[in-house]
């Protein structure tokens, strides 16, 4: 503003300098000056993924290669059963270590989807039930989603530095917006006739959002997660580029190198990820009714073990031979 | 507390409601200047939903509402169990101004006192029968014992038994609004609210479902509010008839009092095509002994027909096909009234008025 007498009316932009880029700078000096604050809870973090990455990598392959083959049998069927585990058989074949990076990646995705879910479901919640709470957020939703992962890269690093939080928070950033965007979609969604019904029996506001509007909303809720899980994967190259290792790690070093060989490890081992991850989660989206009305331990690997091992007790019959007789 | 009061279970005081941003000051305006529902829309962007409803149920009845669609009934039994805030005036049920209650005391009455069956059945798709019916229950807390016994009892009294395990997709559209009825009374509240419960079946399951509420309703004798768009149904259920036009309440009284005397041509052209074989009776067609005579000069009564006041101009025919003579209205032996063949036709067509009805 000070050069107020050069003013040009013909390029008004260039001898205005609001001093946004200044002020984003003085982020950083507050950073800094705050670093004891920071570094204890970031250590926290840290060591909760290590610890979920130790753990996962701790398990032997074959083990873990069944159990996750148990996890998609129970959540969506044996057909996605038998896909998970022979996309996983692949992504052990592409190379000795790619087993051992998935289990890195994926301990990045578990943490950042789990955070997600914690921070997205009351969001979302809020924003379904309060019309200015949504108006508001969805433009920041909006940038979320839209803005260059590089623009909060380097803010988040000069936060907290490089490494696993760091990654994880970029990846939240990124992944968050769908949770929030169809927990409230879902939530709206709910038959507000059924609400009413709910309301005229004397259900509370907490208890009609347990008891009808959440349990209403869980397909669309669990196909939120199901995007949030995908979004969390497309960003582990990004992540990478802040020291967070894995199959992103792989890929990040192949380009450097331009080795061709690497890249296509790393990259193949994420897209055979997203495939597992995705088959699963969109199995538990599935809403009762597709599902013939039985509860979750009543198929799968899990039903089949309790109806080999427990008495002889009825289980609901299927969908199919509960078909309503027209009544007479 | 009032006699009144403490007769009617729930009582509606002057009650309005406006939709829209503006409602006060469009009842203010349709108060005062007595704007009609297009002008309100149009000045005010305001719907008016109900317009000075007043009216009482008293303990045990059955009030049926009856209207075209649009005409406001579904907001006006909203009321009742303040789903919806009137914009003026108040409701009392057994003496108690709703409106005055907190949240916890509304949430109370709404799940112990009021049982409510919807139109679109409105059922918890996620839950089974038997957890939807002990659903107002469990909201307040009861244990799965006790709301599992209660609910199966509503259940059986619905004749549905051995299917409280189902999901309401697995049944049909009949046996859900069963479900609906059941999980209305299985609390036993002694209100029932019902907002065209039965409008959305077909014709042979609704006369089913009508059975079955008007069985167990004589044995449960539950004051209930009953909301139709279908005359024959309010009159088959009904012990009083409100007709409800635009808003307003333009008529309240028994079925043979609206098809009797309609209030105005709107009433008349709904009852016109009602069959009063059932619901009139000689006392309201007889022609008094005196004024009969005056005409006629002194009639020997013997071989006449005889009927008692309150029989049916259904029984009336009867009698009088296998005569020539007038039929003779008695009470106690003593002759009251004559029905002639003219009247009796007059009757049945809709003319009551023309022969003077008795005091
Ligand atoms: N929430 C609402 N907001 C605005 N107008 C409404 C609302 N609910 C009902 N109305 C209007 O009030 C009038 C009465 O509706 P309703 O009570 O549903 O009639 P009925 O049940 O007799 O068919 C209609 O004109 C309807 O459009
Ligand atoms: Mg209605």
């Amino acid at each position: 503003m000070e050069n107020e007498e050069t003013f040009n009316w013909l390029d008004p932009f260039s001898s205005v300098d609001l001093g946004i880029a200044d002020s984003a700078d003085g982020v950083k000096q507050w950073a800094i000056s705050n670093r004891d604050v920071i570094q204890p809870i970031k250590q926290v973090f840290n060591e909760l993924v290590v610890a979920i990455d130790t753990s996962l990598n701790a398990v032997p392959p074959t083990l873990m290669l069944i159990l996750l083959v148990l996890i998609a049998w129970q959540a969506a069927g044996s057909r996605t059963a038998i896909i998970v585990g022979v996309a996983l058989t692949c992504l052990g074949l592409l190379s000795p270590d790619a087993w051992g990076l998935a289990m890195t990646t994926l301990a990045i995705v578990i943490a950042a989807v789990v955070v997600c879910f914690v921070i997205g479901l009351p969001l979302g919640i809020l924003a379904a039930k309060n019309d200015t709470f949504e108006k508001m957020l969805r433009p920041v939703l909006d940038t979320m989603q839209t803005i260059p992962a590089f623009v909060y890269l380097v803010p988040v690093v000069m936060l907290v530095g490089i490494g696993n939080v760091s990654g994880v928070i970029v990846t939240i950033i990124f992944a968050l917006p769908p949770l929030i965007r169809l927990t409230s979609l879902g939530i709206r969604g709910v038959n507000p006739s059924v609400v009413e019904a709910a309301r005229a029996f004397g259900a509370s506001p907490r208890q009609i959002l347990f008891k009808v509007e959440l349990p209403l909303a869980t397909p669309t809720i669990l196909a939120g997660v199901n995007q949030t899980i995908m979004l969390s994967l497309s960003m582990v190259v990004i992540a990478s580029m802040i020291s967070v290792k894995g199959l992103g790690n792989e890929v990040l070093r192949a380009m450097g190198r331009l080795d061709a060989g690497k890249a296509i490890v790393g990259g193949l081992g994420i897209v055979i990820l997203a495939i597992v991850l995705d088959r699963i989660s969109q199995g538990m989206g599935q809403s009762g009714r597709e599902r013939g009305h039985r509860h979750w331990w009543q198929g799968g690997p899990v039903g089949l073990a309790l109806r080999m091992t427990g008495p002889k007790n009825e289980t609901t019959p299927p969908a199919a031979q509960a078909t309503a007789k027209p009544e007479t | 507390m009032t006699k009144e009061t403490d007769e009617a279970v729930i009582r509606c005081d002057g009650v309005w409601k406006i939709f829209g941003g503006r409602a006060d000051q469009a009842l203010q305006a349709v108060q005062q200047q007595g704007l009609s529902k297009e002008e309100t829309r149009d000045q005010y962007d305001c719907v008016v939903g109900v317009r000075d409803a007043s009216f009482e149920v008293r303990r045990g009845e059955i009030f049926c509402i009856m209207g075209l669609s649009g005409s406001g009934k579904s907001t006006l039994i909203r009321h009742i169990n303040r789903l919806i805030e009137p914009t003026a005036g108040a409701i009392y049920i057994e003496g108690r101004n709703i409106n005055e209650m907190s949240q916890k005391d509304l949430r109370q009455l709404r799940a112990e006192k009021i049982g409510m069956v919807f139109q679109s059945m409105a059922l918890m798709p996620h839950r089974t029968v038997l957890e939807n019916v002990a659903f107002s229950q469990e909201v307040r807390g009861h244990s799965v014992k006790e709301r599992n016994a209660n609910a199966m009892r509503a259940i059986h009294s619905v004749e549905l038994d051995g299917w409280e395990s189902k999901y309401p997709d697995e049944l049909s559209g009949g046996m859900q609004q069963r479900v609906g009825l059941a999980r209305a009374i299985a609390a036993d509240p002694s209100i029932l609210l019902m907002d065209e419960p039965f409008s959305a079946l077909d014709p042979l399951i609704r006369r089913q479902l009508q059975d079955t509420f008007m069985a167990l309703s004589a044995e449960m004798k539950k004051t209930t509010l009953f909301i139709t768009h279908d005359l024959d149904e309010a009159i088959r259920i009904g012990d009083r008839i409100a007709i409800m036009k635009d808003g307003v309440l333009v008529q309240i009284g028994t079925p043979e009092d609206i098809v009797t005397n309609p209030a105005d041509d709107y009433v008349a052209d709904f009852v016109a095509g009602i069959s009063k074989l059932e619901l009139v009776s000689a006392g309201k067609i007889m022609e008094p002994v005196a004024s009969y005579e005056q005409r006629r000069g002194n009639a020997d009564m013997t071989g006449w027909p005889e009927a008692h006041p309150e029989q049916s101009l259904d029984d009336l025919l009867n009698l009088s096909i296998a005569t020539q003579h007038p039929i003779v209205v008695k009470i106690d032996g003593r002759p009251l009234g004559v029905v002639t063949k003219n009247a009796l036709l007059r009757g049945i067509k809709g003319g009551a008025d023309d022969t003077g009805a008795a005091a």
